[in-house]
């Protein structure tokens, strides 16, 4: 076991400006943890543009965004990066656990700052039923198939849920050669940006369904079809709507939840709905000296508004770091 | 004629009202900033997009490079880009901003590079 004055867990746009903020407001010994081999998190697979209007002033891809904050955090030497770091335990006196190729490591860290994102909704959590074949994918997950590994993982595509990815895998997904054949939007209306929908469904004339629903997967080794259903304002379905695409894939994009277990682990008090920390101040959680920034503290549309907001934790670390002497 | 647009420059994503006469427009309301105004005028008149995608890499740490127009080109030529684009390989290390392509399917504007990849900046992503 080894200390550290501040342990930042994540290193995507939360915890990069949480390590910067910090830095600036005098901490010198920080550990930044990324379970990836980079640094940047999921801005390096948000290829599409839109990302710095408020931080840089200028519009940016999501690569570009990374890049920017990467060369902050790297000019700074007292921040030590740890790559292909994968935290796996945290008790309530800030003991963290995280594996790295070949070894397990245990760190004590004075304070510290988790910004370890979100995971997405599944199929399972939206109850579709019928076959569990091949081609039902997380809309983040297929975006990660095409834009970091070179891999179009189908060509005749429904997406399920009207979430900012989903828009933005449709348009992706089309660019690179495939069928779009709808948007299923259970709600009245989408809930992704407007902007999302001019540029991604309209521009492309894109069906999309509202007030309808995927009642069945259907597929014995690989998606074959979905059946789709209207419903009324109770949700309730509408019985002679129902029709059938023919499609090899399905998108799930109904939703992000933020990854907290550990700082449950840690015994955090836990909003069980939302799954993040219960708490009047931003970043702050029930046990002094451990802060929450980015995805992991409460769902952002923007990452601008990540990068704001987890400048707060840095200062809040630092403060603690200093009631501490 | 009026058109209604939803304006993309930014996420407010203000609800536009153009006044278009014989293809040209004479009157907007609805926008919150001058980048609507402009927005809506090449929207109406000869609508663009920035391009983003991303291209293959041989030899490389990375699997694939992000890449941009360095400019917004007409919405009519994407599908065309996208065909260059995929043809393209790189084999050597960049940053942010080379150039990939000059003059993209014809469109005036260059690719651009949006992430670096160094010789040795570790091993790609396992596949998956």
């Amino acid at each position: 076991m080894f200390e550290r004055e501040l342990v930042i867990v994540g290193g995507g746009p939360a915890g990069m400006e949480a390590a910067t903020s910090a830095h600036k407001s005098g901490v010198r010994d920080i550990l930044l943890l990324e379970r990836d081999q980079y640094l940047g998190g999921i801005l390096n697979q948000c290829i599409h543009p839109g990302f710095g209007i408020e931080h840089f002033k200028e519009v940016l891809t999501g690569p570009e965004y990374a890049d920017r904050v990467i060369k902050q955090v790297t000019s700074m030497p007292e921040i030590e990066v740890s790559l292909r770091s994968f935290a796996v335990h945290l008790t309530k006196d800030k003991v963290l656990t995280f594996m790295k190729p070949g070894i397990l490591e245990n760190v004590k860290a004075k304070a510290l700052i988790m910004a370890t994102g979100c995971r997405e909704r599944t199929r399972e959590m939206i109850h579709i039923p019928g076959t569990r074949p091949a081609g039902v994918f997380p809309a983040g997950l297929a975006q990660k198939l095409i834009n970091i590994e070179g891999f179009l993982p189908g060509k005749e595509v429904v997406i399920v849920g009207s979430g900012d990815i989903g828009l933005i895998m449709a348009r992706r997904f089309l660019l690179e050669g495939a069928k779009v054949k709808a948007v299923i939007e259970i709600q009245k209306k989408s809930r992704g940006l407007l902007r999302n929908i001019v540029q991604c469904i309209d521009d492309f004339d894109i069906p999309m369904y509202f007030s309808h629903k995927v009642s069945n997967i259907y597929g014995r080794n690989r998606v074959e079809k979905v059946s789709v259903i209207k419903v009324d304002d109770d949700f309730n379905e509408l019985a002679d709507s129902y029709f059938e695409i023919e499609c090899d894939t399905v998108l799930i994009s109904v939703g992000l939840i933020p990854e907290n277990e550990l700082i449950e682990m840690a015994g955090v008090e836990i909003d069980k709905k939302t799954n993040t920390p219960i708490t009047e101040e931003v970043n702050k959680t029930s046990i002094p000296g451990l802060f929450v920034c980015g995805n992991s503290f409460k769902v952002y549309d923007i990452a601008d508004s990540v990068s704001r907001d987890s400048a707060i934790a840095g200062e809040l670390a630092a403060e603690y770091l200093r009631s501490l002497k | 004629m009026i058109r209604k647009l939803t304006c993309i420059e930014c996420p407010a994503g203000c609800a536009l009202l153009v006044e278009v006469e014989s293809g040209k427009v004479v009157g907007i309301t609805g926008n919150n900033c001058p980048k609507g105004e402009k927005y809506a005028i090449t929207e109406v008149e000869s609508p663009v997009r920035v391009l983003t995608s991303t291209v293959l890499t041989e030899g490389l740490p990375l699997k694939t490079i992000p890449v941009r127009t360095d400019a917004p080109i007409p919405k009519a030529s994407l599908f065309k880009a996208m065909e260059e684009i995929r043809k393209i390989r790189i084999k050597k290390p960049l940053h942010v901003g080379n150039v990939i392509t000059k003059n993209l399917a014809g469109s005036g504007a260059n690719l651009i590079a949006t992430r670096e990849c160094l010789a040795d900046q570790g091993s790609a992503t396992q596949t998956i």
